[in-house]
């Protein structure tokens, strides 16, 4: 990792395995085997792999959710495993696949309205902030809106502000562009940029390898409850061994790029988007 | 010419409760499709891309309030005069949760529920259940709840337990959204499978533009309720301005070729590619 020697480290993982109980007498699930990672403040992460790899399994280590069978998470110096939940939840801010899991007030204002409260603020600067909110998510003109009543994404939208709200130092978001149009998706990636710039820890579990690509710093490539690679995108999407055992797709750009290497590897293993790609198309003069 | 199975004339559809200055879920919309067809339709959140599903299914108007004005017709026949039970057994419907739409203690069951409540003869049910369950693959989840499969495969219970219907028209809204790429890409194969081989007409609203330009045949493109652009994958994609307006992906190769076009003035002026197979094709002669 280029960047993180100067960067601190904000969470720890330190050979962490989870073993979901099943009937007496047999073995149980092993969800997540010896998984050692370092997570660093600006920095966004994607977690990557097939459902059942053990994505969100590690992600419920964070808010203690979950308890470790072995080993520990740290989060800024202290074990997770040994604090309460409600503490995390100030901490670490977590939002859901399915919204319906996590939205239950009866407007889209009390759902923003409802986090601050618990964080004891004065009625004036819940009322400032709540507002805030409101806009930067582009959520007023349906505050006073039922959430059970709204489209799946913009529920989703609804959710991230809830908890975007509390201002967590680490922000995991499990699958946060399903059922987002490109509008939605690009308000998602520049809110996640813009908590990075103000020092956050972003972790994005996600099946959407255009999105990864476009706003992740780091990806993380989970099979069968391990860590099989841990680059940067351009790194990742270009080791086709890897998302092969994986089984993803890269995007289309990494694809094209991978096509091209396998028969002349000057093609250069740079991050990727549609202008840079047509960009190295033409200099290779394999368009025209 | 295959005949029409579904016909939207002038439909405009406003949601009761939606604020004065509000617009209409749906404005002035026309369109038919054929039978055989796969339509895909596209368009921004709020498009009114689900509201076209309820239409075709008959939730709307039968379980949602609001006015209505235009016709639907099913097979040439009015959806205000076809009883829901019924409209369920010609137009199949299928969710983005399949949780949502399963209710069964197993997937047989599951299969056998529809048509029971269309009062198919025994017999009957029991032929197109076998014959389903090897179509969609799904044999082995015979005595498993439904409630006990990943998501891909709820999603193929669901599309199975519709399809004992013997629907001719299949709407899908979002039916992937839940599901990681291997359950997206068996459910992409399935919906494909029972349009190639079984002659179903497809209508399916999706997010996935890249998977989706594989395999549909039209695409309907919504904006603010209305239909803005209709045609095939290429026809549909060669607008790239109207969907940067609109605020929606072209698969990323049609936007590297039109980037190399336009910017670059690297491309040689055939068609853009709208797959990436077409995109990679393309790179091999000169490669």
């Amino acid at each position: 990792m280029s960047n993180s020697a100067e960067k601190k480290v904000i969470a720890k993982v330190i050979n962490l395995e989870h073993v979901y109980p099943v009937a007496k007498g047999s073995e149980g699930i092993h969800a997540l085997k010896h998984v050692n990672l370092e997570f660093y403040e600006q920095e966004i992460t994607a977690i990557i792999g097939q459902n059942g790899s053990g994505k969100t399994t590690l992600s419920k280590h964070f808010n203690g959710l979950l308890r470790p069978t072995s080993g520990q998470v740290i989060i800024n110096g202290r074990d997770v495993a040994k604090r309460r939940v409600s503490e995390m939840a100030k901490e670490v801010g977590y939002v859901f696949q399915n919204p319906n899991y996590q939205l239950f007030c009866a407007t889209v204002r009390e759902e923003i309205r409802f986090g601050l409260k618990n964080l004891k603020l004065k009625e004036s600067e819940i009322k400032e902030k709540t507002v805030e909110i409101l806009d930067e998510f582009g959520l007023r003109s349906i505050a006073g809106k039922q959430p059970v009543s709204l489209g799946m994404g913009t529920k989703k939208v609804v959710a991230l502000a809830s908890v975007c709200a509390m201002d967590p130092e680490i922000l995991f978001l499990d699958e946060p562009t399903t059922g987002q149009d490109q509008r939605g998706k690009t308000r998602l990636g520049n809110l996640a940029l813009q908590m990075k710039e103000a020092g956050r820890t972003i972790m994005i579990i996600s099946h959407d390898m255009e999105f990864v690509a476009r706003y992740a710093d780091r990806v993380v490539v989970m099979t069968k409850g391990e860590v099989i690679m841990d680059g940067t995108p351009e790194e990742v999407f270009s080791n086709e061994e890897v998302m092969e055992r994986a089984m993803i797709k890269p995007p289309q750009t990494y694809a094209i790029a991978n096509h091209i290497r396998d028969k002349d590897d000057s093609f250069p293993c740079v991050r990727l988007d549609a202008d840079l790609t047509a960009k190295l198309l033409t200099e290779k003069g394999l368009l025209k | 010419m295959a005949e029409t199975v579904l016909e939207f004339k002038n439909v405009t559809w406003r949601y009761e409760g939606t604020p004065k200055k509000g617009r209409n879920a749906l404005e002035d919309v026309s369109l038919s499709v054929k039978k055989g067809e796969y339509v895909g339709i596209i368009g921004a959140n709020d498009a009114g891309k689900s509201t076209l599903c309820r239409l075709c299914n008959g939730l709307i108007p039968n379980s949602f309030n609001g006015d209505l004005s235009g016709d639907v017709f099913v097979n040439g026949r009015n959806i205000k005069d076809i009883p829901t039970a019924q409209l369920a057994g010609e137009v199949g419907s299928v969710f983005a949760d399949p949780e949502a739409q399963l209710s069964q203690i197993s997937v047989f069951d599951e299969l056998a529920f529809g048509p029971s409540n269309l009062e198919v003869p025994r017999e009957e049910i029991i032929k197109r259940m076998e014959e389903t369950m090897d179509i969609m693959g799904i044999r082995a989840f015979r005595d498993r709840s439904p409630f006990s499969l990943s998501g891909g495969e709820q999603q193929k219970v669901a599309i199975a337990s519709v399809m004992t219907m013997t629907p001719e028209i299949l709407v899908l809204d979002e039916p992937t959204s839940n599901l990681d790429p291997i359950g997206t890409e068996s459910v992409f194969m399935i919906i494909d499978e029972l349009n190639k081989k079984e002659g179903m007409t497809i209508i399916l609203v999706e997010h996935e533009i890249e998977l989706m330009a594989q395999f549909v045949d039209r695409f309907i493109v919504l904006d603010e309720g209305q239909v803005i652009l209709d045609g095939t994958p290429e026809e549909v994609f060669s607008h790239r301005d109207v969907f940067e307006k609109i605020g929606i992906f072209v698969p990323t190769v049609t936007e590297i070729a039109s980037i190399a076009d336009k910017k670059y003035g690297s491309w040689d002026g055939s068609k853009y590619p709208i797959t990436l197979n077409e995109m990679l094709d393309k790179i091999d002669e000169r490669l």
